[in-house]
């Protein structure tokens, strides 16, 4: 038990310092989903279900879509990857 | 469940907190300030959640499995439900905010944007910027080249 | 200097988090409130979700606090944004657009139940307005040509927290309190069950879907500089 309660803080505390450290801040901003993730997993370890629900739509989802489309909105995406837009892969 | 499962969990929300705090302090992008912030909000929520942790209890809901086991404390719980929304409402208050300061300042560093910003005070106020006495003021002349020359002249 | 400043600065605050975590009892926590409310939430709130029963009936309160929190970030983000206008005219995949159309009706019915099961099951208005708003969001990426009526996500956002306040004065025409939870108890888990307290995470859970819809409709649209 308590193993796998150390893999996922040594985890959770990788991608916050991830966030801090990587360039292309739309890295950044999945690495800071992925610590909402590994929140949610701890509160549900810590008996708190309720809490882990609201954290993982809100945290891992909500937050995220707010910070990608704020992203897409400075033009910061940055991937330098050249997409054919309207053809079968989205 | 020893007694080392509520240190591992303990410095990973004092980890979480202070690397969220030392981004937000130490970064000079805006938009990692905000990233910085929602980590630093995780931290704080892990650590509340923490504190009405008890050992072999049951989550705080009545099911058909419920027998009178001890559960754990409901009211963190609820304080957390409500700090994570408020946190999302600041964070899309944030966002809006670099949104508008990118838009109107063309910059997303913190430095230069500080610094426009002053001279856009500045120049609604109508005062001149502030000189320091060390920077080259710009009508000042240089000294003259003579005077250079003979000092230099003095080595051997 | 100012890296030197703030390590020493997160140095003091580290120390005083780990003095005051081993100061603190873990896992034998005093719950001077927590006892109480876990032995008269049954029979007094009839909830199943004893957080819920704290959320919307003993707290009641601090809910309406932080909806009007809720609102005041997404009016004046809205506000800061300025007006949407025409998004970027990239046409969505064929993936993406048959994904949309296939997820929103099933986001849907999982928001409601989220929303609806809040007392007796894990859940509650907060979670399942946040689906809720997900899954209106969903086919304004996928088909980028078309708009969302704003006017109808403001009537529904303003009649759903009127409702919410509405619910806690009829209790006050019953010489109660402000959101004192009404009607009957019903029986315990049972979906029929705590009185007002579904119709309350229904009213929050449409207030928040319909505000963060709002609020990811404009974040999506462009501005004239789009740079």
């Amino acid at each position: 038990m308590i193993w796998i309660a150390v893999i996922v803080v040594v985890l959770t505390l990788g991608a916050a310092l991830a966030v801090l450290l990587l360039e292309n801040l739309l890295a950044a901003v999945a690495a800071a989903s992925a610590v909402s993730l590994g929140v949610a997993i701890m509160f549900v370890v810590l008996q708190a279900p309720d809490v882990a629900m609201t954290e993982a739509a809100v945290g891992a989802g909500l937050s995220g879509l707010i910070l990608a489309l704020s992203l897409r909105r400075l033009g910061l995406t940055g991937l330098n990857i050249t997409l054919n837009r309207g053809d079968t892969d989205a | 469940m020893n007694e080392s499962i509520g240190v591992v969990f303990l410095v990973g929300a004092i980890g979480l907190s202070l690397l969220g705090i030392a981004g937000i302090v130490l970064s000079n992008h805006l938009f990692r300030m905000v990233l910085a912030l929602a980590i630093a909000e995780a931290g704080a929520n892990l650590l509340l959640i923490l504190a009405g942790y008890r050992w072999d209890a049951v989550p705080p809901i009545v099911d058909a499995a419920y027998a009178g086991q001890p559960m754990v404390d409901p009211v963190p719980q609820a304080m957390v439900l409500t700090a994570i929304v408020i946190g999302v409402g600041v964070q899309a208050l944030a966002l809006s905010l670099v949104i508008r300061i990118r838009h109107r300042y063309g910059t997303l560093d913190m430095r230069q944007a500080r610094h426009r910003m002053q001279q856009d005070i500045d120049r609604a106020a109508g005062v001149s910027p502030p000189r320091s006495a060390e920077g080259p003021v710009g009508e000042r002349p240089l000294p003259a080249p003579a005077a250079i020359a003979d000092s230099g002249g003095r080595h051997d | 200097m100012r890296s030197l400043v703030t390590l020493l600065f997160l140095g003091g605050l580290g120390f005083l988090l780990t003095v005051i975590a081993g100061i603190l009892p873990f896992g034998d926590p005093p719950m001077l409130v927590g006892n109480t409310i876990q032995q008269t939430a049954a029979d007094e709130l009839g909830a199943a979700n004893f957080v819920t029963a704290v959320v919307l009936g003993y707290r009641g309160l601090d809910t309406l606090g932080e909806l009007s929190i809720l609102f005041a970030a997404a009016t004046a983000g809205g506000l800061i944004l300025g007006a949407s206008r025409a998004r970027p005219g990239h046409a969505a995949g064929f993936i993406l657009q048959t994904g949309a159309d296939l997820l929103f009706p099933l986001l849907l019915i999982v928001g409601l139940f989220i929303v609806m099961h809040g007392h007796v099951t894990p859940g509650g208005g907060f979670q399942g307005g946040v689906i809720l708003a997900a899954a209106f969001f969903l086919p304004l990426l996928a088909r980028p040509e078309e708009t969302l009526d704003h006017t109808w996500l403001t009537v529904i956002e303003g009649l759903s927290g009127t409702a919410f306040i509405v619910i806690g004065l009829v209790a006050l025409s019953e010489n109660k309190a402000f959101l004192t939870p009404l009607f009957d108890k019903g029986t315990l888990g049972e979906i029929v069950s705590g009185g007002s307290l579904p119709l309350l995470y229904l009213a929050v859970g449409l207030k928040v879907g319909s505000e963060l819809a709002s609020l990811l409709a404009r974040l999506a649209s462009d501005d004239e500089a789009a740079s």
